[in-house]
């Protein structure tokens, strides 16, 4: 209908994109994603006028609510975690659509309500029957609320109405899993409603690798093995697994973080140029470069897991994994895993990638560090650039989003001496103080219907496929190396590198 | 930090600026564009407040020229030219020069203006106040990519409209026409929802504010239909009603904040629009820097052809007022409160008639 619509106008770039007559179920909605991210995100949203008039937020959960302690729910968790400031009327715009169901998620009778709310809705609130389901719940919950929805006839898309479903990780423990969660989720959705949510792929740094990489011309030249050294992905977290005790313990970090997050990253670093910024096309070129990564043929050389052990992380005195509560004392589980991949394909034959993730480290960052081969001769003596590094890029993808340009510079003074510096640039220098949170992003798109920036059942399992022989040879052989809470991780991924006469950087 | 300097020169004020970047460990910078503010004293304090507010999403160096009003012929022959330099916690997240000419040098405003552009980064001119009539033309616009002017700010704005139709050139664009994205956006949004043929629209809000008039161009410019401006009490606009072949399509906001959309068959809906500062529009403004064609579009489609509310032609004013009832099923406050305006509208016509 849109497209007839005489006020639309593609040069008109002041009207931003409006989501269409729809609503938002979140199943799980007590729990603290919602409540930190979800619900800010839905009043971010309609502060900034992206959502549609009678948009409806559903909340289900076993927890007595009426209507309006939902309300009052999500009016605190808005006052507390949203990005913009609070206001009344926009509050009052939300509030007509918000519905509380009680119920479980094996109850015949609560998804019946469901189902009548949604048909309320339609009716006072005009959201013409489309409807988004969230499913913030654990992983063992999803085939029942999939089986439901079917059930009561809640994914049916009738009359040019849609129905979606977006969906956390984790995507399954290994190929297996997630090939059977995708059966299940299919057999009800087909793959063109179903969005999941990497909320990496919403941040902003991570669209920006896209303009860095095709939008310019001064990177792409040297975007490959003639000029880059090595590639180092991290994701380091500071806290430890707090409350995460029962589904951390089994799954670890590799299957945590690199099986989704970093292996994203890899990829949008290191795709070929995508023939346009469509879902398709991306999502083609996703699927190619993950499809040549290739793992190292000695899997305990080039791969390391850890534990954290206790000590002092920022001032703080920290207790090690195995002592947390809940955890098996004999765990095998890893809070730390390095890796080291290759690509095989023109570009980048020979440039290893490393990827690396953990709990328990020096500070919360995540980062993409393109690091460049030394310069094939200097003419300066080898006393002027002794303490040069190598060129390179760092992208920084939270938090301090930004690029920083890593070179060669001359010391100010008579004597020839360069050293490296830092050419920075701040997301929040250049741009707004504060770019749109990534949940906020990935609820546009889903009730826009826009996915590009969601993995795809084939990426899920892309990625599967490079992580299960590593697990298995971890399940395998030995037990996961120690690392002190507050460091940069294990003695043993500082050797893995040293091994190919590279060093980790300190993010 | 804060630098005064009297009786300087650009070059000065460049160094300066340089050397308070230094003093406070920032040399790199990455400011995105100049904004250049051309304002009276009396405007000043308030436009450089909405700037720094603004700057927070587009850090930039600010330039306030401010043109001193010399007193007697003596001032009017000596020039002279003083500057205040603020970096750091003072200046938002960029850097500000408020720079005060006297005498001639305030008809040579671009020649204190040129030299403190940021290299290569686009340039933005805002006049809050007294805007050329032909902005582009003016000397320091002539410095720019992107003009800003305020047709809410004159005396007769629907004039002045007219006007800056006759010396449009791309680049140049109005706060009166960035205050009505909201309601561009919302009745895009509404039109989204509905497979209908707009065949009228009324726009209606108070008198002296150009952004009715511009609202009312770009329905009439898109959609090709008749479009009648009314006057209402304000505040800002008040009511947009288009009539379609399936029913009316109303959103109301009386009350500058929180609005209600009608659309026939379908529940009335509430949706925030609220009235947004002078900050929260220049940084919308700053977003895009490229021309806006669409603003073209709507000013050029002429405030002239616009039908006047107030001209009495009662059957089609009739038409609009039922449609609103209709449209509204619960009509608690609107239909009550539409005869009664009605009715106190007419009484005075009446009663002169009578006279």
């Amino acid at each position: 209908m849109s497209s007839s619509n005489p006020l639309r106008d593609p040069a008109d770039r002041r009207l931003p994109r409006i989501a269409g007559p729809s609503g938002l179920v979140i199943f799980g909605v007590t729990g603290d994603l919602s409540r930190k991210k979800l619900m800010p995100a839905v009043y971010d949203l309609a502060n900034r006028g992206l959502l549609p008039p009678g948009f409806s937020l559903v909340g289900f959960a076993r927890r007595e609510w009426a209507n309006e302690d939902f309300a009052q729910e999500v009016h605190d968790a808005v006052k507390e975690h949203a990005r913009t400031p609070f206001r009344e009327e926009v509050w009052q715009q939300l509030i007509q659509g918000m519905r509380f169901v009680q119920g479980t998620f094996d109850d015949d009778e609560s998804f019946e309500r469901l189902r009548g709310t949604i048909e309320e809705l339609d009716k006072a609130q005009g959201t013409g029957g489309n409807f988004a389901f969230y499913l913030s719940v654990p992983p063992r919950s999803f085939p029942v609320v999939i089986q439901q929805l079917k059930k009561h006839g809640l994914a049916d898309q009738t009359g040019g109405s849609w129905r979606r479903a977006v969906i956390e990780k984790p995507f399954g423990h290994d190929l297996k899993s997630a090939e059977e969660l995708n059966a299940i989720v299919h057999e009800v959705f087909a793959p063109d409603q179903v969005f999941r949510i990497d909320h990496y792929l919403g941040k902003e740094t991570v669209q920006n690798i896209l303009a860095l990489r095709f939008a310019n011309t001064m990177f792409e030249p040297i975007w490959n093995r003639s000029f880059v050294d090595h590639v180092q992905i991290t994701m380091a977290e500071d806290i430890g697994i707090g409350g995460r005790a029962g589904y951390y313990d089994g799954i670890g970090a590799a299957r945590d973080v690199i099986q989704n997050h970093l292996l994203q990253l890899l990829a949008l670093t290191a795709m070929e140029e995508p023939a346009s910024f469509d879902a398709d096309a991306l999502a083609a070129e996703k699927t190619k470069v993950l499809g040549a990564v290739r793992l190292p043929k000695d899997l305990g050389r080039d791969t390391v897991r850890a534990q954290y052990a206790a000590g002092w992380q920022g001032g703080a005195k920290v207790i090690g994994y195995l002592e947390e509560e809940g955890i098996d004392p004999s765990s095998k589980t890893d809070t730390y895993a390095a890796i080291k991949v290759g690509i095989d394909n023109r570009r980048w034959a020979g440039v290893p990638f490393y990827l690396r993730t953990g709990k328990r480290l020096g500070r919360r960052v995540t980062e993409i560090a393109v690091v460049f081969q030394r310069a094939p001769h200097s003419p300066f003596d080898t006393t002027a650039t002794e303490e040069l590094g190598q060129n390179a890029i760092v992208i920084r993808v939270q938090p301090d989003e930004g690029v920083t340009v890593r070179f060669g510079s001359k010391v100010p003074g008579t004597s020839m001496e360069i050293r490296d510096v830092s050419m920075d640039f701040a997301y929040g220098e250049s741009f707004t103080e504060s770019s749109p949170e990534a949940y906020e992003r990935l609820i546009l798109d889903v009730l826009l219907g826009d996915s590009n920036l969601f993995p795809r059942t084939e990426e899920v399992e892309l990625s599967w496929k490079i992580l299960d022989p590593i697990e298995e040879y971890w399940d395998a052989h030995g037990r996961p190396a120690r690392y002190q809470a507050g460091t940069w991780g294990p003695v043993e991924a500082d050797e893995m590198l040293e091994r190919d006469g590279r060093s980790w950087r300190r993010p | 930090m804060k630098t005064d300097l009297t009786d300087t020169t650009a070059s000065k004020i460049n160094k300066a600026l340089v050397k308070a970047r230094r003093a406070i460990g920032t040399p790199a910078v990455g400011m995105v564009l100049t904004l250049v503010i051309v304002t009276d004293e009396e405007n000043a304090y308030d436009a450089l407040k909405a700037a720094g507010d603004a700057s927070r999403e587009h850090p930039s160096r600010t330039l306030v020229v401010i043109r001193r009003v010399s007193r007697s012929p003596r001032d009017r022959t000596q020039s002279r030219l003083d500057a205040e330099v603020r970096v750091g916690a003072d200046a938002g997240t960029g850097e500000t020069v408020v720079l005060r000419l006297y005498g001639e040098v305030v008809d040579h405003a671009q020649s204190v203006v040129l030299p403190l552009l940021l290299p290569d980064a686009p340039v933005v001119v805002w006049w809050p106040v007294n805007a050329p009539l032909d902005p582009a033309n003016d000397p320091l616009g002539a410095l720019a990519q992107r003009r800003v002017t305020d047709t809410y700010a004159c005396e007769q704005p629907v004039k002045e409209l007219a006007a800056r139709a006759d010396a449009y050139t791309p680049g140049d664009t109005d706060l009166s026409w960035t205050r009505i994205t909201p309601w561009r956006s919302m009745l895009a949004a509404a039109l989204d929802q509905v497979a209908c043929q707009v065949q009228g629209v009324e726009v209606e809000g108070e008198e002296f504010n150009p952004s009715c008039e511009l609202l009312a161009m770009w329905l009439a410019d898109r959609l090709d239909v008749p479009v009648r401006r009314t006057r209402s009490a304000g505040p800002g606009l008040t009511a947009v009603r288009m009539d379609t072949d399936c029913g009316p399509i109303v959103l109301d906001r009386a009350d500058g904040s929180l609005a209600t959309l009608a659309i026939q068959g379908q529940p009335k809906r509430a949706v925030a629009l609220k009235r947004r500062d002078t900050a929260e529009l220049i940084a919308e403004e700053l977003r895009r820097l490229d021309p806006d064609d669409t603003y073209a579009s709507a000013l050029r489609y002429g405030v002239e052809r616009l039908k006047q509310g107030d001209g009495g032609d009662a059957p089609a004013k009739g038409e609009g007022r039922g449609g609103e009832r209709e449209a509204v099923p619960a009509p608690v406050e609107s239909a009550a409160k539409g005869p009664a305006a009605e009715a106190t509208e007419e009484a005075p016509v009446k009663k002169a008639a009578a006279k």
